[in-house]
């Protein structure tokens, strides 16, 4: 691997998430490629919201997403700790089936106090997104 | 559609006896370890414990956003079906969360959520997070939750 291509950030996500009790919980990992992030987080029975229909829970989706819209404010700024959210909506698109998930987030507006994010989440194709979240985050360190 | 009258039922005291039943069945909501503590019509109250595994910042140990948002979203999921006068499913079409106040570390959280509105496809719920009472709340839900259609085995949140 060039060196030079790697973003120095990518190590502390990688340790936000091994001490992070929630995140170990939910068992997601993140992978990252310079200033993009994918965030995996790999099928688990306890992750099922409906045994009926082998439908992943909602609140698991919102959990990881919002883990990874938190992350990639991290990644792309110079901030010494992850934000704190202030709100969030999540549109549940489609039923997560009982697969591995993944998700990216666009930081839409990095401002001096709040970031504006969108993350998305998919299981077979990106196209057709299972849940979608749209998040503000304080960035501000006072 | 057939002209024979549906029966009806009292969903929430159906809901009331099943109380703990409700939660076992939905092993990500064991996970985070919520418990139902009363069912009304339309109304459903809740208790998030604080647990070491579901804190999301090691410095302060205060549990996870997430685990407030899968709590709400079960609770109004809930408050839904206690308003309705057959059983039926919902699913969550959206959810709002908003944070006031980060939870205390070691305590546990009410929740209350409320179904207030219902139409024949889709339910509009509302619900807080709070320590002791709703003055002094930690975050609000605002939720939309579609009906599913009648049948067994349906869709459920």
């Amino acid at each position: 691997m060039n060196p030079q291509l790697t973003n120095p950030r990518a190590d502390e996500i990688d340790a936000i998430l091994k001490r992070l009790p929630f995140a170990q919980t939910l068992g997601m990992r993140c992978e990252v490629l310079g200033d993009e992030m994918t965030a995996i987080l790999p099928f688990q029975e306890k992750l099922i919201g409906n045994v009926a229909i082998r439908a992943l829970h909602g609140g698991a989706i919102a959990s990881f997403l919002e883990l990874t819209a938190m992350l990639q404010v991290f990644l792309v700024s110079d901030m010494p700790r992850p934000p704190k959210p202030i709100n969030l909506t999540t549109d549940y698109l489609r039923q997560g089936h009982a697969k591995d998930l993944y998700a990216r987030a666009y930081v839409l507006k990095m401002g001096r106090r709040m970031a504006s994010v969108r993350a998305e989440a998919w299981q077979e194709n990106r196209a057709e997104p299972v849940t979608a979240l749209m998040a503000h985050f304080l960035v501000a360190s006072d | 559609m057939s002209d024979t009258p549906r029966p009806q039922y009292d969903i929430a005291a159906i809901m009331n006896e099943n109380i703990n039943v409700m939660r076992d069945v939905v092993p990500w909501a064991n996970e985070t370890r919520f418990r139902v503590t009363k069912v009304e019509k339309g109304h459903v109250f809740g208790i998030q414990p604080w647990e070491a595994h579901l804190v999301g910042d090691p410095e302060t140990g205060v549990i996870h956003g997430g685990v407030i948002t899968t709590f709400l979203d079960n609770l109004c999921g809930m408050a839904c079906t206690s308003a309705m006068t057959e059983m039926r499913f919902v699913a969550t079409i959206d959810l709002r969360i908003d944070y006031m106040r980060p939870a205390e570390k070691g305590r546990e959280i009410i929740g209350e959520a409320e179904c207030y509105h219902l139409t024949r496809t889709v339910c509009f719920t509302r619900a807080w997070a709070y320590h002791e009472t709703r003055d002094k709340l930690i975050a609000t839900a605002a939720g939309t939750f579609a009906i599913n259609k009648a049948r067994l085995g349906g869709s459920k949140k």
